[in-house]
This record gives C-alpha cells, structure tokens and sequence, in this order.
C-alpha cells in the first residue's frame, strides 16, 4: 500500500500530470486519518499545495489551496475575528483543509450550525480523466449547478484531487463558556443532551467525554450573556464552569483524539442519541474498546486497543445495524453494512473516469 | 407522444387521478415563473409513494419525460411541464410521517407545504429554519429539488443544510435511501448532491428535516435611510461588527411603494431604502447584542428606527417584506423576478450599474434584497402589451446576471436555473464543466427522462407566453422571495 514515494505536485498543472502518470491514484494530505487512504494506489500529497487564494473578512468567505493546514487557517481566521464553527479535528496534528473535507470530518462545534458539509460553497479539483473543473461558487449563497462541493465532503479521495477550496465562515462568537457536567453514565447523558437539545441555552458544543461521566457544555455569545445562562444550567445540573486553560486543554484532547488508543482502530460511526446506550453495552462486552459520544449524541468515535474487542465490536455494529468508517488502525474501511446504491458506480464513472481513483469499498 | 405508450402509465392511476382533458390540464401549463406555457399530455395524481414509483419506472420503460410538481411555485420555471410528458403531481403525498422532538426531526412526504413543518414544530419549541417567501405555499419536494433559501441563509443556510436524510426514486426507476435520522454521517454526501438537482435526477418520496431549536427571543428592527447607500453602509458595519444577524434585508423606494399599496405596510416617509435586521437567540444575548445594533444603527444616520415591540409588530414587519415582489404586480401589469447574487462588498455598486442599466432600457426596476448574503431580486417591470417590452426587460435581466458574475457572484442564489436562466449556465461554468454536470446528470438519467429542458441551455425552446402574476399571487395567497 503506497509502497512507492508519494507524488508532491507544488501547482494544478503537475496535479493534472501526478493523475495522468499513474493508473490509479489516491490523493493524501498529512495522514492523521491514514485508513482513508490505505489502499493500493499512487499517492499524490497535497503537501505543497498550500496557500491562500482569497481571503475577503467582510464576505465571510475564504479560499484556499486544499493542502494548507487548519491550524494555518484558524490562525489567519481568528486575527480578523472569524473561525470556522464546526472545529475541524486533528489541526494539531496537521490536518489539511482538502483531508477534512475528503474526510467529512467535523468537530465539535458542529452541533449548533453544523458541519464540514454546511460550511463548503466551492471546490476545485482535478477529476479521474484529468480534467481540472470548479463547482459550486465563492459567494455564500449560489444554488447554480448540481451541489458538487458537498458532494465531495466524505469522497474519500475517490472522486478526485482536491485542489482547491472555498468556504463560508462566521464572526468568532466574543466570550465561550466550558461547563463540564457529571452525568451517571451513557442512559443519563443522553437524557440530559436531549433536554439540553430543546432549550433556549443554544449550546454550541456537547460532547460526553470516554469516561461516559463527564459532559462538556460550550456556550458562545456576547460575554454580557454567558454567566447567566451558565448559572441556570448549573443549577439544573451538578457541575462546574472550568477556567479557559483547563477547557482549551479538554478541547484539545478531543479534537486530537488523545484518549483512543495510539495503534488501535478508530472508527467514526454516525448514529441517535437513543442508540447510545445500547452501543454503550456493545463497548463494555468489547473489552478493549473506548468510545466518546459527540455532536450532541449524533456521533461515536470508536477506538479498539486489540483484534478480539475489534472482532466484537463489529457484530456489536452490525446487530445495531450502525456503520462505522475507519479512520486509523487496521482492518476493513468501513465497518457494518455500508448501503451501496446503483447509482454509485454510474456516478464514479462519471467523475473518476477510467477506475483512476479506487473504489468507496476499497 | 404515441397514445398506446401512456396507456401503461394511465392504467397505474383510476381515471379521476390521471387528467388528459384540456380543461384539466390547463392549470398546470404554469408554475411561478408565468412567462412560460407549456401544456403536458398528462397529469398524474398519485395518493402514495408506491405510485410514485411505478409511475416513473413506467415513463423510463417508455422513454416518457416527466416533471414532478408541488404548489408550482418555482420561479425559475422549475416545475414547467415537460414537451410530450407528463406532470406527477404530489399534492396528495402530504404526510409528516413523523415528528420526534426528541432527536428534533420531522420526516415528510415531499407534497407536505414549507410552513406546515414549522407549525407542526412549534409546540415542541422547535422550528424549521428555511423559509422562503413562499413558504404557506410551496412544498418541502419543491424545495428539495431547488435548494430553497429565504431570508435567513446567512446564519442558517439553504434547504440542503437542513436534510438529514432522503428516500428517491431515481430516473432510472431504481429507489435509494441515503442519510438518516443522525446529524452525522460518513461516505458521500449523497443528501447534499440530491438536494438542489432541480428534477433532474428522479423524485424525493420521504425526506428527513432537522428541526433547530426556535430562539427564545427575536429582536427585529426596521431603519429607514435617505439613500441606499447609506443602508448599504449600514450592513457593512453591522457585518463588521462580528455580529451575526439572523437576517438582514434591504428594500429600496419603489419595492416599498409596491408593499405600502398592497399589505397597508407603513414606512418611515421621505425614505429611499429600508433595512430590516433580525437578532435572535437566548434573551440575554439578545440584550447585549441589541445594545450594540442600536449603537451602530444609530451612527448609520437612519430617518428612523422602528424596533417591532412584539411578535405582531415583528410579523407585520416580516410580511411588509414578503410580499412586497407579488405586490409590485399592482405597479405594472408585468414584471421579471431575477436572482442574482454579488459579493456583499459590492451590493452599492452592483446597485448603481442596475440603476444605470434600466435607465438605458428605459425600464423600471424596484429592489428587496438580502444584504447578508448579496442575494439581489431586482425585479423589472414593464407592460408586455407593448411589443417589444418583454425582449426589453429579458435582455435587461441577462445584463444584470452578466453582471452578477463578473463580480465573482452567481446566476441564482435560491431560485435555480431551471428554464429561465439555462441560457446563462455558460457565463458561470466553462464548457468542460457543464460537460461534468452532464455526465452527473447521466448517471442519474440516462435517457433524460426526468424534467429535461431545464438547467442546460439546449435548443428545445419553450413558448415564452405572457408573464404576469401567478393566480394565487395575485390572489394573495403566495409571495416571491
């Protein structure tokens, strides 16, 4: 797999030429999700295709070459006051714009405005007959054209090389708030995210930490609002507000995935929060299986430490008819039954021409 | 369109729900864009999602093109029946299958109306963001297949950001079930690239929503200027300000003429432009965030403030603004709704050259726009009795989408290209991209079955006809965005 040395185009032309020299071809950014591309291919880095294109604070927009790294952008972002609400994961660790979206990887905040796919208004790419081809538009609303841009959100590389990106952002909100709530477990978390879900406090985070006991809460608004909106809470719910320290830390620890097993399998495994408690009793019979609940109860990640917990937390997937994607670790892409339409393989002929790239399953 | 290839489509429906009679098939000829006539051989009226299917593995046997149509409110011609086909229409697949306040969902059947979601939402506290001006009107199919926007976009997004899930029967009679009930998922977004097809690539059956939390506490303002400039000026602060508004609109004086004459709406005298601006969320942010707005309202050297004391006051504000593109039919017995969208940097500029080009037309054109987002509705009026007006006013619109895209904006913002605008694809994709949507577009239909003639410019030209009000808008049953 990837046995050869990666391609490293440094401009769209030598992307066109990296697609065209090679059979089939996967594209790769900084690897810090490395099952997505762990198949037999030509990888082609994005590493030197960094950069920004457009950056226009007033129009809540930017655009950037697909391999600038996150952490770059949030920097850029945050110095005229904006950011990317969904907290894309693994910036730490060097994630790139063009692997989030390849992904479909969004992080906590994309409880409250949503995720990767809700944020993208524009892509340019290079296509499997090496076609360079822009979509979507580089103004916040456009409805012009078929939705190719969030049709790429979640391609795993297999519809072609991201080359370039546009997206929306939102003034960064002036004051956050961490509380950091006890719950007695999966059943009783959920409880309370459900509660915290329709009332009028418009978290914009809720992630039940691995331990399964500790609830993370993020408020955001003007920091005249928080206080109070923070007290009400606390005294519907045992806990405590932690210093801005302390919950960029816990923050942190979350987005880099640091509590998962270093070598084990992570899997990313969409689902309701009714269905928690029941894939709580999967992880527990797993043995060596870690889980953290996030997006309000709308996602797991799953982290096995052995191949027997791995074994059994697939059939666990499957008795609940769940789907995981692999992003780390060995073993098969996607976990459970991925439903797999008709059309799929019409459209992958249409956009990667020739098999260049390799297939979802792959 | 042979008699013998529709019989098998006729013998799925008892006749009451398959019209061919000229007088039955006439109220579908339209849609909102009423500049275009065109009259199906059939309509089929289908009561569950079962015939919906059969109906459209029966046109792809037999090579049928077929539209499917809610409310008929598109303004881009989206729903204009198909040359030699047949219209399916899903006013009767009308359920909201479910609604869990619990995972704040409602799952629809694609005939279900925009604002009926909403309401049956509020009791749990919830609400369903899109809103187009449409919305007691249009259905939730329509605004799947055109990724409707409305007056909250900005904050909240299109109609795409807020479905979770979708079951469809494709044009090739294959049905697929993507997404679900979660917030998350992995794989393609298969949801996002459905949503905004225009009809192109089969029909939605049961689609799932996400329902937001409704904000505790509105707070909605309405500022009259002197100039539209200075209310242009004055979204350009409040964007800058790091606030984010749920909404932010501007109409100019002759837009506001057309709504003080048709919903009795009341505006500062002696103003050029009025800016609508929307805050929402807990009331404590809503407070702070007031102290704000006020402040650079203020500074914006408005005519007036008229803050809305409560809901009332905020609703007739909201209606004002809803209705005022249907209620310039009162100023002209003709008028073309366009949809263009520029960056909001620059909306003064792209202002002034409408201003300049339909002085050179020699055509009136009044303006609602939505600031926030750039989205422009210049709305030209003329008479199409006199010969040559509706050329006048289509080539002045065509200048103004040129225009749209040399600013790096876009042909349609929520409206979609559908039959009006096909001619323009070209101006925003190069010729090897719309080969791309093509090739999408096959995949999906390979005998272009499913609501051909609409997005790609082709030579199939449909009859342009009269334009002028839709029935219920002049009815003031419905409004434009």
């Amino acid at each position: 797999m990837n046995a050869t040395a990666a391609f490293c185009p440094a401009t769209v032309d030598e992307v066109v030429e990296a697609v065209r020299a090679a059979p089939r071809v996967i594209p790769i950014g900084a690897r810090t999700k490395p099952r997505l591309s762990a198949v037999d291919a030509q990888a082609i880095s994005t590493r030197r295709l960094t950069g920004w294109v457009e950056y226009e604070p007033s129009e809540y927009t930017f655009t950037a070459l697909a391999g600038t790294p996150i952490r770059e952008i949030r920097e850029v972002l945050a110095e005229r006051g904006q950011h990317l609400p969904f907290d894309p994961p693994w910036s730490e660790s060097g994630a790139t714009l063009g692997g989030t979206v390849a992904a479909g990887c969004s992080g906590p905040g994309r409880f409250r405005f949503g995720g990767v796919r809700d944020f993208i208004l524009g892509v340019r790419f290079v296509d499997g007959a090496g076609r360079v081809l822009r979509m979507g538009g580089k103004v916040v609303k456009n409805a012009a054209g078929f939705d190719l841009p969030k049709f790429f959100v979640g391609s795993l590389g297999r519809w072609g090389v991201l080359v370039e990106l546009t997206f929306k952002v939102f003034p960064r909100p002036d004051a956050t708030r961490t509380l950091d709530l006890g719950v007695e477990g999966f059943a009783d978390a959920m409880q309370v995210l459900g509660e915290m879900s329709v009332n009028r406090w418009e978290p914009q985070a809720m992630e039940l930490l691995p331990c399964g006991h500790r609830l993370l809460l993020r408020l955001a608004g003007p920091e005249g609002s928080l206080q109070p909106l923070a007290d009400e809470i606390l005294r519907r719910w045992p806990g405590q507000i932690l210093d801005p320290q302390q919950a960029s830390a816990l923050w942190s620890d979350l987005a880099e995935f640091r509590w998962a097993h270093p070598d084990g399998v992570l899997l990313k495994v969409p689902l309701t929060p009714d269905l928690v408690p029941a894939l709580a009793r999967v992880i527990e019979g797993a043995g060596d299986v870690r889980m953290q609940i996030g997006a309000g109860g709308n996602v797991a990640y799953l982290s096995s430490g052995s191949d027997t917990s791995s074994a059994a937390l697939l059939s666990g997937l499957r008795e609940l008819g769940l789907v995981g994607l692999a992003l780390r670790g060995q073993g098969p892409l996607w976990w459970g039954d991925r439903p797999v339409t008709g059309v799929e393989s019409a459209l992958r002929q249409a956009l990667a021409a020739d098999d260049r790239f390799p297939e979802l399953d792959a | 369109m042979p008699k013998d290839r529709l019989h098998e489509l006729a013998a799925l429906l008892p006749p009451e729900r398959w019209l061919t009679r000229p007088e039955q098939l006439a109220a579908y000829e339209s849609d909102g864009l009423t500049a275009y006539r065109k009259r199906p051989v059939a309509v089929a009226i289908p009561e569950s999602t079962d015939e919906v299917v059969e109906l459209v593995r029966a046109c792809h046997r037999a090579g049928i093109g077929f539209v499917a149509r809610g409310s008929g409110t598109s303004l881009s011609g989206g729903s204009l029946p198909v040359e030699g086909g047949v219209v399916i229409a899903l006013n009767r697949l009308n359920r909201i299958l479910k609604l869990d306040p619990v995972q704040r969902i409602a799952v629809v059947e694609p005939g279900v109306v925009n604002s009926q979601v909403t309401q049956a939402a509020a009791p749990h506290g919830l609400l369903y963001a899109p809103d187009p001006s449409s919305q007691s009107i249009c259905t939730i199919g329509g605004n799947v297949a055109f990724n409707s926007g409305g007056a909250h976009c900005l904050k909240y997004g299109m109609t795409a950001n807020h479905v979770l899930g979708l079951r469809a029967v494709l044009a090739t009679g294959e049905c697929v079930s993507w997404g679900g009930r979660s917030r998350e998922s992995v794989g393609p977004d298969w949801c996002g690239l459905f949503t905004g097809n225009e009809g192109l690539f089969g029909i939605a059956l049961e689609i799932t929503l996400q329902l937001l939390p409704k904000p505790e506490r509105y707070h909605t303002v309405l500022a009259g200027y002197r100039t539209l400039d200075q209310a242009g000026d004055a979204v350009a602060a409040i964007v800058a300000s790091g606030m984010l508004p749920g909404a932010l609109e501007i109409m100019d004086a002759l837009a506001l003429q057309a709504a003080s004459a048709a919903v009795h709406a009341e505006y500062p005298p002696g103003c050029e432009a009025v800016l609508i601006v929307e805050l929402e969320g807990p009331r404590e942010s809503v407070e702070c965030d007031r102290l704000r707005l006020d402040a650079i309202l203020a500074a914006s050297q408005p005519i007036e403030m008229r803050p809305a004391r409560d809901a009332e006051e905020r609703l007739a504000i909201w209606k004002g603004r809803k209705s005022a593109f249907s209620a310039v039919g009162r100023l002209s017995p003709d008028f073309l709704v366009q949809d263009g969208v520029v960056p909001r940097r620059r909306l003064g500029e792209a202002l002034r050259r409408i201003v300049e080009m339909s002085r050179e037309a020699g055509l009136r054109c009044a303006n609602v726009f939505h600031a926030g987002d750039g989205n422009l509705h210049p709305l030209i009026l003329f008479d199409g009795r006199q010969p040559g007006a509706l050329e006048r006013a289509e080539a002045l619109a065509g200048r103004i989408l040129r225009m749209c895209v040399e600013m790096g904006g876009s042909i349609t913002g929520e409206h979609g290209i559908g039959v009006e605008k096909r001619d323009f694809l070209p101006d925003m994709f190069r010729p090897e991209e719309i080969d791309c949507l093509k090739r999408i577009r096959s995949a999906f239909d390979p005998l272009e079955i499913a609501n051909p003639g609409k997005m790609f410019p082709g030579p199939e030209a449909p009859a342009l006809s009269r334009p002028g009000l839709h029935p219920l808008e002049a009815a003031g049953v419905i409004s434009r965005e």
